[in-house]
């Protein structure tokens, strides 16, 4: 059997929390939300503390925080339409540097696996690729206006710069940069979810990418390049996205966030109906029409929506989850 | 500024009745569930934006609208703008969504649609007020959330 366990739970902020980002190194993990502030959260003995508050650094809701790949930097996304990264260069978490661009509400931010790009995206419609130019540095390398409604999610492969976007388009596109002419273009649209896509996650390959929508479905989308086994045709393009999987009849409202554990390969979901769940692939399943099971319902997991999970890098199956009343919740998965 | 409503002459009608305080609703031992009734109540005396009239006299929200499961801790609300331009409509669902969410136990799952129909963009207003990301930023706007504050001032 199963079982998430609650191993902590943290009045975090007042009012809502949008996102928990846990560090590269998985023993501290920040938090933010509608109260404009940012938390760091580390381990002391068996129980989670808060370390150090980051404030003033924003106008208005902090939508999504982000560690860098090296530990050493964290951005966070904001409503007031800027973008800030934080480092403790002096000793302590200062806000170093502002990214201004975007027109209104910034609502995600990701940096590659590199470190040396970050992605944002926001309602202006427009996703925006910056470079780290220097110390504290950032330049604007594209603006990518490939959707036609608000850019919900940004993504990075897990081990190359190809980038992936969630948007009210109800659709998802990829992007990668031209080695050619150094251009950042769209080369694929993953079009079937039939309202808002929220969220999006890669496998650890990065073959694969679950997206989830406010259509209640997860659908997991497969990459087949121009030398496929299996026969898919490409065409003249470098790469296309099937969605291989649909998730449908599980969620009863809109599905906010999705994590992909790189370690266990579970997939964990929140959604607006308070619930967390946690699929499996099938042992069984066929590698081009991949079966996933639900193995496991966490009812009430809060009280209100579930805005977001996230896997502990470490692959210890630590969860952490957050809510609109307020709450953090960390728990510890375990499978029999 | 100065801008002519949309429908310069809308139908008035007028108001129903005051519930009626039972006497088990006064029995504080007996368990009180929220019904259509209390949820109409806690909108219909929201203020047009455009006319000096509540919603419940435009019968923009009417009681057999509202839909209450108090098991499933689901709130639906389905209003009617008079006209099917209406250039208010999304305003006039964040003013009902705003007060169901002030008003309301956070447990209730509150859903706020444009009546099936009656609206030219019916599908594009009700997402965005389904969006509650896009409430949540709305929210933050003052000038909106002033004018949200005029039309539930009397709810």
């Amino acid at each position: 059997m199963a079982k998430l366990e609650l191993l902590q739970s943290i009045s975090g902020h007042k009012g809502i929390v949008w996102n928990v980002s846990w560090h590269p190194l998985g023993k501290i993990f920040a938090s933010c939300g509608e109260d404009k502030i940012i938390k760091l959260w580390g381990k002391e003995g068996e129980a989670w503390s808060m370390k150090t508050v980051l404030v003033d650094g924003h106008q208005r809701t902090i939508r999504e925080v982000a560690w860098s790949p090296c530990g050493n930097f964290l951005a966070s996304a904001s409503f007031d339409g800027t973008t800030a990264v934080w480092d403790k260069k002096s000793g302590q978490f200062e806000c170093n540097a502002t990214l201004e661009g975007h027109e209104n509400e910034v609502k995600s931010v990701a940096w590659s696996p590199s470190g040396q790009l970050l992605a944002t995206c926001g309602r202006d419609k427009s996703v925006w690729v910056w470079e780290v130019a220097g110390e504290d540095e950032y330049v604007c390398e594209a603006v990518l206006n490939a959707h036609n409604q608000d850019v919900k999610k940004v993504a990075w492969h897990p081990s190359s710069d190809l980038l992936a976007s969630a948007s009210y388009d109800n659709t998802v596109k990829i992007y990668k940069e031209d080695q050619m002419d150094s251009d950042w273009t769209c080369i694929a649209t993953l079009q079937s979810h039939e309202s808002t896509v929220w969220s999006l996650a890669f496998d650890k390959s990065g073959k694969r990418l679950a997206t989830c929508s406010d259509d209640r479905t997860v659908k997991i989308w497969q990459e087949y390049g121009p030398d496929n086994q299996e026969g898919v045709n490409v065409e003249d393009r470098e790469s296309i996205w099937k969605c291989v999987c649909t998730l449908s009849g599980y969620h009863t409202r809109c599905i906010y966030d999705i994590t992909w554990c790189t370690t266990t390969g579970l997939i964990a979901t929140a959604c607006g109906d308070d619930i967390i769940r946690v699929f499996k692939e099938a042992d069984d399943s066929d590698p081009s029409a991949p079966t996933f099971d639900l193995i496991y319902t966490k009812l009430d997991a809060h009280s209100q929506d579930v805005n977001c999970v996230k896997w502990n890098p470490l692959g210890n199956q630590e969860l952490a989850s957050c809510s609109d009343n307020g709450e953090i919740k960390i728990w510890k998965f375990t499978e029999q | 500024m100065t801008k002519i409503a949309d429908n310069v002459n809308p139908d008035v009608y007028d108001k129903g009745s005051e519930r009626e305080v039972t006497t088990n609703e006064r029995n504080e031992d007996i368990v009180d569930e929220f019904d259509q009734r209390e949820v109409f109540d806690l909108i219909r005396n929201i203020n047009d934006p455009e006319h000096p009239l509540t919603l419940e006299e435009l019968r923009v929200v009417e009681e057999k609208n509202i839909l209450v499961d108090n098991d499933k801790n689901v709130v639906n609300v389905y209003f009617t703008p008079t006209i099917p331009h209406c250039s208010m409509a999304t305003l006039i669902g964040l003013s009902i969504r705003v007060q169901l969410l002030r008003a309301l136990p956070s447990r209730f799952k509150v859903t706020v649609e444009v009546s099936e129909g009656t609206h030219v963009s019916e599908h594009a207003v009700n997402k965005q007020l389904a969006d509650k990301e896009r409430v949540a930023a709305a929210l933050e706007n003052n000038n909106l959330v002033q004018i949200i504050n005029q039309c539930v001032v009397n709810s």
